[in-house]
């Protein structure tokens, strides 16, 4: 997760812009932000992090309101960064567990779920953690004192347990203010530029001070010669561990999300594939990094393979399958369906013998996520849905009989679904109820979950309102929203995404569902959703966004380029129902003719009025609060307890 | 992946006599110098499905079967043996063994089937789309249908085989209608309902039916107990399924039951509710459940189950071996352009010739030919697109063209055998002349001989 971000403030500014920005407040405040931070890194990358810390905080501070009085929870994982042995431990547990594996070269484990990893997975590993130290301390350290010992004798270098602090000491991190972090990238943008400039110098510096800041510059050394920008950063880096920088780069815990231009890496992850996957060949060259695959081909050889696949539970072959045919869609869906997949996977597991359930139980899951992800990329909700189940995979009590286990790890399934998406979407209807008054005319876009949720309850209560369904291709989404809110009788137009300026001037508010909040308020929806709420904005319509909170995500994303998601291309090239609309045929594969079928865009939080979740309404500059504050699910704590 | 496996090897078919005898029944009717059966439970071996039920007509046939498969598969396959029978079609035989079925699904393969397509696929469509019934459709082959006349009009399933027509909905995942040869001759009925449902439908004559099947067990057991007439699968359950598939009566207690009986007991019924809401509307209805929500709305007052097709890929090889024509058919095809289907193809000459077998002097072998082990072939012999079995003795001056010759067969010097089949232990005096001749087993044809277009049988005693 760590290197991700640095590759990210590595890219071009230049390009983060495109999108919807308004030019003026992102780059503003970037640049406002830098010289006052360079400062006080480029000498500190020798000395103590602490000071750093409190210093990059308070500066960043106020660009995200955050409110003061947890200043003092800022102070409690410091402390603990301190006494860290134990809590490195923590960190350490769950990489062991793919260490062993990866050695044994095992194509079906763990390891090809890392690299391939897309949005989610890395990001998974210290947000497990996150919450794994606060709740039960206790229980966790007894268990991974030694295997942290045993990790250290296999792969033994001080490398290694340098790759390992970052992590633990990010997790405290994300205990303490997002906007820290933001600040962080700014420092480690400049620590690289001043590892460029001492080269070897001051990553030999880092490998010897273990603090925090101190492995950042290497770390943002590291990132770069991944992406071989720089072969001198490359070279100083073997200098360090004196191994081999494959060996490094394999035991670097989290992966950097996968970039699709680079070919080397692709290969390597295509071995490891479970999927066939062909790549097409003619890609827009700005979405160069994404995945995009021939669709045509996956469906049918994932389907021979059938009977093939033994590590893999049938429950989770017929989920992928059904991703990949786009059977199920939408966040919520895929996210339920997801984990009942796991249920039954969970229910009909049995610990091998000289395993351990926890371990082996996660390796699992680990393996049918990477799966799924083969199938399609994960959703932002579903890879907090793992997230909170790995979680609670670690946090398991040793003592625990394997049925109990598996008892309690379907109930906590369970909940999570009951919890964090059928009550939370109950209340979000709740609140969302009070918005809509008699004469309104409601926008919405695609086929919200929540939306659509809102709008049959508010007809319920007998409001009087219309509805404006605008729709887009080449999904068609729209239209099964549609056919069910008219079928309840609710009175409709619909119309598609071309002719939102013309139908705007009638609506008074819009409604939009979100398949990810960021913690910047961007809004990570359905492609077309920027568009329309720009439109709504320009009308001066509120953009309501219905969002459950177990989708926001702490990352910050400035446009829609650098995550997202690619649809098949020959959706755009054909229309559904018009065979006699044959224009491009025979030129899909032409050299010269490129098909973007995006999934997902950004919104800008400045087109957003309100974000309607289930812990209130908010405006968009609270997510962040919201994700700090949830983080930690309130259910884990209470649980525990 | 929780599906069982039942190989309908059959037994004594009429369709191949003279071929098949009391000594080599249908499935072990040698293609390739392999029997039949082999190249299914080699294919389902493959893809990891290693417990298998092979249904065999006849105790005897079983009996020898089951040798087979045990010597042949030792260590790779878990095959049981159930002997059904004689002449209670293929739904009988499933009948027969219906209280041994107990996985979710049930994939039923016919013994015949030389294919290489991945019996996986059909799982996985069948999986996908929870239906009740999924058959893999094939292309007809082109060979098939050109009649040469030899096998006469014994072979009714062939006939039907030709006459396929299948109706399939628009993106080509449900079968919405399936007619074999006797309907056809009459009047085809579509069903009114079916169409006015889907809107549209393809109506294919080029396809066929491979007879591999996936059908959900619950379903299979119900239309076996409750229609104890029908007797085929192919005649009379599988269009049944596909003509009810918006009435269903099948499901009634079956496994969505069990789900509405598990969502009661539950105290948060309402939120198990919203869950399967949600997953719903997430995914593109088909016509299935547009249809069953149409009266009034939400209620699901319906009941239908699905029915799948999966089309295998025209370069895929798929033919089933239930005529004689079928048997030269596969046999050239496997020796020639689908020899891929014979795993162990070592030798990258097209024809396949062991160390054992002797050849005389200025004998030609001709591409796409096999020779099994201990044959021995004179002098100055000539054979092109055939197949001989094991321990044949050839004498010198022999012409075998397009042919296939099965084990221990004496064949006399000066003969000439065209498109013709041998059983075992044939023998043939010298000068015999075949053209399209069919020779059962144990046969002797005197010297100088000449026929065309027969049959040739020993008297049953």
């Amino acid at each position: 997760m760590d290197p991700r971000r640095t590759a990210r403030t590595v890219s071009d500014p230049k390009v983060r812009q495109v999108g919807f920005f308004t030019p003026a407040a992102p780059p503003d405040r970037s640049a406002s932000d830098l010289p006052r931070q360079q400062d006080p890194i480029q000498p500190k990358s020798p000395s103590s992090t602490q000071v750093n810390d409190h210093s990059t905080s308070g500066d960043s501070l106020s660009p995200v309101m955050i409110p003061p009085p947890h200043h003092h929870s800022d102070t409690v994982p410091r402390t603990a960064l301190q006494v860290t042995s134990p809590k490195t431990a923590v960190s350490c547990s769950s990489r062991t567990v793919t260490v062993p594996t990866k050695n044994d070269g095992v194509p079906s484990s763990f390891s090809p779920g890392r690299k391939i990893v897309t949005v989610k997975s890395p990001s998974s590993y210290p947000g497990v953690k996150a919450s794994t130290v606060p709740a039960s301390e206790l229980t966790t350290v007894s268990m991974v004192n030694l295997p942290s010992g045993i990790s250290e004798k296999a792969g033994g270098a001080s490398v290694e347990v340098q790759n390992d602090r970052p992590v633990s000491s990010k997790t405290l991190k994300e205990k303490t203010y997002k906007a820290e972090r933001r600040a962080l990238q700014e420092a480690q943008r400049a620590a690289k530029a001043a590892a460029k400039a001492e080269g070897t110098k001051a990553s030999t510096a880092a490998s010897k001070v273990m603090t925090s800041a101190n492995t950042k510059p290497s770390k943002a050394a590291k990132t770069s010669s991944q992406k071989n920008d720089s072969s001198q950063v490359a070279a100083s880096e073997k200098k360090i561990g004196e191994r081999a920088p494959e060996k490094d780069r394999k035991k670097d815990a989290p992966h950097p999300r996968m970039q699709y231009d680079d070919t080397s890496r692709v290969e390597k992850a295509k071995k490891r594939a479970v999927v066939k996957q062909t790549e097409v060949r003619n890609r827009v060259e700005l979405f160069r990094h994404l995945p995009q695959y021939e669709h045509g081909t996956q469906l049918p050889d994932l389907e021979t393979k059938f009977f093939e696949l033994d590590p893999m539970h049938p429950a989770v072959y017929e989920v992928g399958l059904q991703y990949l045919s786009g059977d199920i869609r939408g966040g919520n869906a895929r996210c339920i369906a997801m984990f009942q997949a796991f249920k039954e996977a969970i229910k009909d597991y049995s610990t091998p013998p000289e395993k351990t359930l926890i371990r082996d139980l996660t390796a699992r899951i680990s393996s049918y996520v990477s799966f799924l992800i083969e199938c399609r990329p994960l959703s932002v909700s579903m890879g907090n849905a793992i997230k909170f189940l790995k979680n609670r995979i670690a946090k398991l009590p040793l003592a625990l009989s394997e049925p109990e286990a598996k008892a309690t790890l379907t109930s906590d399934i369970d909940r999570f679904i009951n919890e964090k998406i059928i009550i939370a979407e109950k209340v979000i209807v709740k609140h969302a109820v009070t918005k809509i008054r008699d004469g309104d005319v409601l926008l919405t876009y695609g086929a919200s979950s929540a939306v659509e949720m809102i709008l049959l309850h508010a007809h319920e209560l007998g409001k009087q309102f219309r509805v404006v369904v605008v729709d887009s291709r080449p999904k068609l989404e729209g239209q099964l929203l549609l056919r069910r809110l008219v079928r309840k009788g609710l009175s409709c137009t619909y119309t598609h995404v071309n002719a939102v300026s013309c139908i705007m001037q009638e609506v008074t508010r819009a409604f939009l569902g979100a398949s990810s909040v960021l913690s910047n308020g961007t809004v990570y929806s359905r492609v077309g959703t920027a568009c329309v709420a720009m439109v709504a904005h320009a009308f001066r319509v509120p953009v309501l966004v219905c969002c459950e909170a177990y989708k926001f995500h702490e990352r910050v994303q400035l446009d829609s380029i650098c995550f997202n998601e690619l649809g098949n291309p020959d959706a755009i090239s054909r229309v559904h129902g018009r065979e006699d609309i044959s224009d491009l045929d025979g030129l899909v594969n032409r050299e010269n003719l490129q098909l973007l079928n995006l999934v997902y865009d950004a919104t800008p939080s400045d087109y957003v009025s309100m974000i309607i979740t289930d812990y209130g309404m908010i405006p968009p500059t609270s997510v962040p609060v919201i994700v700090r504050e949830y983080r930690t699910p309130v259910v884990l704590v209470s649980d525990s307890s | 992946m929780d599906f069982q496996v039942v190989v309908l090897a059959g037994g004594n078919s009429k369709n191949l006599n003279p071929l098949v005898s009391k000594d080599v029944p249908k499935p072990l009717l040698p293609v390739a110098n392999r029997p039949v059966l082999y190249y299914v439970l080699h294919q389902l071996g493959q893809s990891n499905l290693k417990d298998l039920i092979v249904v065999v007509e006849g105790e005897d046939a079983a009996l020898l079967v089951g040798g087979w498969i045990s010597k042949t598969f030792v260590d790779g396959l878990h095959v049981e043996i159930a002997a059904v029978p004689e002449d209670i079609g293929t739904a009988g035989a499933l009948r027969a063994i219906s209280h041994h079925l107990t996985a979710k699904d049930i994939l039923v393969v016919s013994g015949d089937l030389v294919s290489d397509v991945p019996p996986g696929a059909v799982a996985a469509t069948h999986r996908r789309h929870d239906a009740a019934l999924t058959a893999m459709l094939c292309s007809v082959p082109v060979s098939g249908s050109s009649d040469s006349g030899s096998s006469g009009g014994k072979d009714k399933t062939k006939k039907s085989g030709r006459y396929n027509i299948i109706g399939l909905d628009p993106c080509k995942q449900f079968l919405l209608h399936i007619a074999t040869g006797y309907e056809i001759e009459k009047d085809s009925r579509l069903q009114k309902h079916i169409l006015h449902a889907v809107g549209q439908m393809e109506i294919r004559s080029d396809l066929m039916d491979a007879h591999m099947y996936a059908f959900k067990r619950s379903a299979l057991q119900e239309v076996l107990d409750q229609k104890d007439t029908f007797q085929s699968l192919k005649q009379d359950v599988v269009p049944y399924l596909v003509r009810s598939q918006l009435k269903s009566e099948v499901l009634l207690n079956g496994i969505s039951q069990a789900e509405e009986n598990g969502n009661e007991k539950l105290s948060s019924l309402n939120n198990q509710v919203l869950v399967y809401q949600i997953l719903a509307n997430a995914s593109t209805p088909s016509f299935h459940e547009r249809y069953s929500m149409e009266p009034d709305g939400s209620s699901q007052s319906r009941k239908t189950h699905k029915c799948c097709a999966y089309i295998a890929s025209n370069s895929s090889y798929c033919v089933r071996l239930n005529s004689i024509q079928a048997f030269m058919d596969i046999n050239r095809d496997v020796t020639g352009e689908a020899d891929h289907l014979l795993s162990d193809t070592s030798s990258d000459r097209d024809n396949i010739i062991g160390p054992s077998p002797k050849l005389g002097a200025k004998t030609t072998v001709g591409p796409q030919c096999i020779l099994g082990e201990g044959s021995e072939i004179g002098d100055k012999c000539q054979v092109k697109r055939s197949v001989i079995g094991r321990h044949c003795r050839i004498g010198s001056h022999v012409k075998i063209v397009n042919s296939v010759v099965m084990n221990h067969v004496t064949i006399g010097d000066g003969c000439i055998i065209q498109g013709s089949v041998i059983c075992n232990n044939v023998q043939l005096q010298e000068r015999v002349v075949l053209k399209d001749c069919l020779v059962g087993a144990g046969f002797v044809v005197t010297m100088g001989n000449e026929y065309k277009g027969e049959s040739l049988a020993r008297k049953e005693k």
